[in-house]
């Protein structure tokens, strides 16, 4: 082994039916540095990651562990915890229905016998020294998605690892939280552990990363210190291609068109739902594509929820077109044109076991009704197309979507929804968890769909993504709609003052 | 290099023959149904043998062990096809189906018999009494279905209600008399229509099988039940209603069990409120698992339950031919079971694959030679 390594993989092959996910990949990880893993869906990050772990057994290759003479055969995640490997992985997968100190010490008592109490103290302890705002006897399910990520972490710092894996651990953190997890993941480097970072922010990985490896189609592409590597060069490896900026984006997008004094596609007066939400009115024109904003927990998702009718309204007035609508269940707005990709993908937005033709053709379908299927040639041919239009990565339209990387079953998603035709599409996080390219993808799709003459609302917790789709940006505070930005004022500076505070 | 990679091509094509073959879900039913009949056809060949025999009313008619068999599985089948929905959609089973006959085969004798409990004609049109019971089943079907999918109970404890009270239902419909119908063409239903050889309760099952074959192509029952099964946050949004579908499935169910206990009462033109149908909940639900469905819902496979039915059936009929007494069946039945239902587990079969991957490898490197 390499001097001050604390883990190396050499020559890792993986074969799934069909699929050569790790072709010869190597991957050293030194004593006291954080690593990043970067790539694009489908690149193999999270099966290297799962090999690791002792998810997947490897088909090749061999893994050597400091402190371990020989290569180490990892059979189970249980074999990897016990050699020093501990992973927070991008979904969360805690048990929701326990409390946060049983989620920490779960698998990890010793003998049959629990002290709970001196768990939750010690739960307790640890929470508080890294600020976590949860109580150990608390149900884990009863945390925000932030809190939840946060306890998986506080599990993996907890077991003393030499291997700390966090996959994707920042998707679902705002700012402060970043911040709070990157002091923790800089004192564990200090005390030596190796830390193997998988992001798809760039921002993060050049402000706490040393080091970067590079994955692309399951190959590797080159270990790079940081200071070497410029984003631009970054993004140029991973996408296999020189990379035209993102700004061009922005040139694309043409706000003229919009008619604003025209009858708005959607309005909603004074909309009030159970969720927490303060009564918002809201409107949408033909062609625009605008945003909620605002952190984590301010309601922006709530808003869009009550808007689809996924929550329970509880009073207001809606408008399509002019003409007032009732809008209490999905059906009701999907049936006036409105199409919604939910926050949480995994929770509402695909149907696991199903097929990708299944999902696909899932919403268009029920609006056509029950006595009314698509024959097999017809869903197989609106699969097809949109497999195709979207570039969706899969065996073929057969395989559960489920064995799907996150970008492939977000364009599942998505696809699903472009294929009921709405007028309105609102788009929840749709960028989250995936990959640069397909982030691009997504957004240039829709400045396409807006071009078209369709109105999308699009939500995402990155600013910059916001400012280069939405012309006009609703800014959420608390549960309450505290700004609208258009035009000059559709810049980061003047959203952050908006989103912190200072009322007019 | 080159050789290294064709021999990779020819071991995955071997592999993939057969790990199709054991993932497909209508292996374990089928390879299940193969055992039986090798048993049968090494233990004694005559299990096979049919006859055309004059029965008491003098037509001839079929009989021997095989078709027993097909006679006696006509309402596991049918009723395997509304669990296997339930199933899909709710994710849980409907335990009380057998007493759920027992109120079914009542309604159909209470609305033929009138208040005289031995008529001496029929009191109603025989298709009368047959729509009033499956009206009844499915106010029974419904009643489960509101319980499991608007408040939320678990199916099983839900059904547990009606498992309990439906027997004492049954009798209280009949004032707890044990109504007989002397009418033969009531037992036409559950034995034969005269000049016909085959047992009517297998025309039965097979119109019941093409129905729901019909219903599974014509509408989106499928998708649906699937679909809720596996995410009803997601099937919610995207505009299914996940209680009516459960709903609708806990109904279907009870169209089935009226059905079944309009065969069942038919077979004798009379009913036992308290063995009638009895345990029948078990083999069903045992049908459903053989057929490879998975009974926490989801994805389902009409055929491989239907022939998950049969293959129960063959089993109990071989129990009862080999003499074993009927209060020891249940214990052979439940060994057979095991080893079907640990056979079926996904698990089982990766291990499977696994074993043949070791066994043959040299062979796939000689074919790629």
């Amino acid at each position: 082994m390499e001097l001050g390594a604390v883990l190396e993989m050499r020559g890792i092959c993986k074969y799934f039916p069909g699929v050569r996910a790790l072709e010869h990949v190597d991957f050293t990880l030194r004593e006291g540095e954080i690593h990043a893993l970067m790539g694009e869906n489908g690149a193999g990050k999270s099966t290297l990651i799962k090999v690791l772990t002792g998810v997947y057994p490897k088909d090749g290759g061999d893994i050597h562990l400091l402190g371990h003479d020989q290569a180490v055969n990892i059979r189970s995640p249980q074999d990897a915890q016990n050699m020093g490997i501990s992973t927070v992985y991008q979904e969360i997968t805690l048990c929701p229905n326990l409390t946060v100190a049983e989620n920490m010490y779960i698998g990890r008592t010793k003998g049959a016998l629990t002290n709970w109490k001196k768990m939750n103290t010690e739960a307790g302890k640890l929470l508080d020294s890294l600020g976590i705002p949860a109580l150990p006897a608390q149900q884990l399910g009863s945390c925000s998605i932030a809190v939840q990520q946060m306890v998986a972490i506080a599990r993996a710092v907890d077991m003393e690892c030499k291997v700390l894996i966090l996959d994707e651990p920042t998707s679902s953190l705002d700012e402060q939280e970043v911040e709070k997890l990157f002091g923790l993941m800089r004192s564990l480097k200090e005390k030596g552990v190796g830390i193997i970072f998988v992001t798809h922010f760039l921002e993060q990985v050049y402000e706490v990363c040393d080091r970067i490896t590079v994955l692309r189609d399951g190959k590797l592409v080159g270990e790079y210190v940081i200071e070497d590597l410029p984003r631009v060069q970054l993004v140029s490896k991973m996408l296999g291609k020189e990379f035209d900026d993102m700004a061009e984006i922005k040139s694309e997008s043409d706000t003229d068109n919009i008619d604003y004094n025209g009858t708005p596609v959607y309005e909603a007066h004074q909309l009030a739902g159970t969720t927490g939400i303060k009564p918002f009115d809201f409107s949408i024109h033909k062609g625009e594509v605008n945003g909620f904003t605002g952190l984590l927990g301010s309601g922006r998702s709530e808003c869009v929820r009550a808007i689809f009718g996924a929550d329970k309204t509880t009073g207001g007035k809606v408008m399509i077109d002019g003409k007032e609508v009732k809008i209490n269940k999905p059906l009701d707005a999907m049936k006036n044109g409105i199409s919604y990709l939910p926050e949480d993908r995994k929770r509402d937005g695909i149907v696991g076991d199903l097929s990708v033709r299944d999902n696909i053709i899932l919403a268009l379908q029920v609006m056509k009704g029950f006595f009314r299927p698509f024959t097999r040639a017809q869903a197989e041919a609106f699969a097809d197309e949109y497999i195709k239009m979207l570039n969706i990565k899969t065996a073929s339209s057969d395989t559960p979507i489920k064995s799907l990387s996150g970008g492939n079953q977000q364009k599942v998603i998505l696809a699903r929804w472009l294929l009921a035709n709405p007028v309105y599409l609102i788009l929840d996080e749709p960028t989250r968890g995936i990959d640069i390219g397909t982030k691009v993808e997504i957004q240039k799709l829709v400045l396409k769909l807006a071009a078209e003459g369709k109105s999308v609302t699009f939500i995402s917790s990155e600013i910059d993504e916001m400012i280069r789709t939405c012309s006009r940006l609703v800014v959420m505070r608390d549960g309450k709609v505290v700004g609208e930005l258009k035009g000059d004022d559709l810049n980061q500076n003047k959203i952050m003052a908006t989103i912190a505070g200072g009322e007019e | 290099m080159a050789a290294s990679q064709n021999s990779l091509k020819a071991k995955g094509s071997g592999e993939n023959f057969f790990s199709r073959l054991i993932h497909n879900q209508l292996f374990i039913p089928i390879a299940a149904l193969a055992v039986l009949v090798l048993f049968n056809l090494i233990a004694d060949p005559s299990f096979f043998a049919l006859s055309l025999d004059k029965n008491s009313a003098g037509d001839p008619v079929l009989s021997g062990y095989l078709v027993t068999i097909l006679d006696n599985a006509s309402e596991l089948a049918i009723l395997a096809i509304g669990m296997t929905l339930v199933t899909s959609a709710s994710g849980g089973q409907d335990i009380s189906v057998g007493s759920a006959i027992a109120i079914a085969g009542s309604v159909v004798l209470r609305v033929l018999c009138g208040t005289d409990s031995r008529p001496t004609a029929l009191q109603a049109p025989i298709i009368v009494a047959f729509i009033i019971c499956v009206l009844v089943s499915m106010a029974f079907g419904a009643f489960n279905g509101v319980l499991v999918a608007y408040f939320k109970i678990q199916p099983m404890v839900a059904t547990l209600i009606l498992f309990t009270a439906g027997r004492s239902i049954a009798a209280w419909i009949n004032n707890n008399e044990l109504p007989v119908i002397s009418d033969p063409s009531f037992g036409y239903y559950g034995n034969f229509i005269p000049g016909i050889p085959i047992p009517t309760p297998v025309f039965i099952a097979i119109a019941c099988m093409i129905i729901i074959a019909l219903v599974l192509k014509f509408t989106n029952l499928r998708l649906f039940s699937q679909s809720v099964g596996i995410n009803p946050h997601s099937s919610r949004l995207n505009g299914i209603n996940p209680e009516v579908v459960k709903l609708i499935t806990f109904i279907i169910l009870g169209v089935c069990v009226a059905v079944a206990g309009f065969i069942k009462v038919s077979r004798l033109s009379t009913i036992n409120y308290s063995v009638v149908a009895k345990d029948i909940e078990m083999d069903v639900i045992l049908a459903v698992a053989l057929g490879g469905n998975a009974l926490g819902g989801g994805k389902f496979n009409m055929t491989a339950s239907i022939i998950g039915a049969y293959v129960i059936q063959f089993l109990t009929t071989t129990l009862f031919k080999f003499k074993v007494s009927s209060n020891a069946i249940s214990a052979y039945k439940a060994v057979v079971v095991i080893i079907l239902v640990v056979l079926s587990a996904p698990i089982v079969r990766e291990k499977l694959t696994e074993l043949r991957k070791k066994l043959v490898p040299e062979k796939s490197v000689k074919e790629a030679a």
